[in-house]
């Protein structure tokens, strides 16, 4: 076997440190339960953002809930119609009903939340509650 | 947490071929039906808008490209990240049945659906058996 790492005698792990690499390009990591939409969460001073890739499902069947700090999401992605004796030759895509959690940095209340769905990316904004932000305080001189 | 969602495989990024950018190129899901008409395609291209999806065919391969539009919300940072952003394209080798005039591609919810009906006498025609 011609391994370029194994020319490298000086370092005696690099066989193996090579073997380990191969190892995992070969089998791919995957969570041993998939996560169902995943999302990526942003933050900032005056408010956190949930976006979440939501494509083939409509608005109407996306369940949003705030309770306390803690952010439900959940829904239905309903299979597409197909006509009678139609014959699949490839399903990579996955249906069903699906639940998320998110827990918030903060306790939001419910007319602070906005969301917006484009082209199938779902958009969570949850505005930071007044009494939850830094208050500066001054220094009075005596 | 309860997840019911059929999922078999995860959005990846293809290794080739490589954007002078940087940016990751992604695989599109894609659920393929064939009907009586012809094939229908549904790629999953979460992010792209209609206008900015590119369907070319040429030689039987049928390309799929799909520009992504980033999601940046205003004066926040990316805290936790589990999915990426980028463009999409995706190859298909067609058989030489197809009508290419009459493809015809749509895009709801960020889903691309394409539809490629056969030409009329490639569809199956069916002889009825006389009794004698």
């Amino acid at each position: 076997m011609l391994n370029p790492y194994y020319t490298r005698r000086s370092d005696p792990f690099a066989l193996m440190q090579s073997m380990l690499r191969d190892f995992d390009r070969r089998i791919p990591t995957r969570a041993v339960q998939p996560v169902f939409p995943t999302v990526n969460v942003w933050q900032g001073d005056e408010a956190v953002a949930i976006t979440a890739e939501l494509s083939g499902i409509d608005p109407a069947d996306i369940d949003i809930s705030v309770k306390d700090n803690v952010l439900t999401l959940s829904g239905e992605r309903k299979a597409p119609e197909v006509p009678e004796g139609a014959r699949w030759h490839r399903n990579e895509r996955g249906y069903g009903k699906f639940t998320r959690t998110v827990r918030l940095p903060f306790a939001a209340s419910d007319d602070k939340v906005e969301a917006r769905m484009a082209n199938g990316v779902l958009r969570i904004v949850v505005g930071r509650p007044e009494e939850d932000k830094p208050k500066k305080i001054e220094i009075k001189a005596t | 947490m309860s997840n019911d969602v059929t999922q078999a495989t995860d959005k990846t990024p293809v290794e080739r071929p490589e954007t002078t950018t940087g940016a990751r190129i992604y695989r599109p899901l894609t659920d393929i039906v064939e009907t009586e008409d012809g094939v229908t395609l549904m790629l999953e291209m979460p992010g792209v808008a209609a206008e900015d999806v590119d369907v070319t065919l040429e030689q039987r391969v049928l390309t799929i490209r799909g520009t992504v539009r980033p999601t940046q919300p205003e004066k926040l940072q990316l805290a936790h990240a589990e999915y990426g952003e980028g463009d999409y394209e995706r190859a298909f080798t067609l058989s030489d049945d197809f009508d290419p005039d009459k493809i015809d591609a749509s895009v709801a919810n960020g889903v691309l659906t394409v539809t490629l009906p056969r030409t009329a006498e490639a569809k199956p025609k069916k002889i009825a058996v006389k009794a004698s």
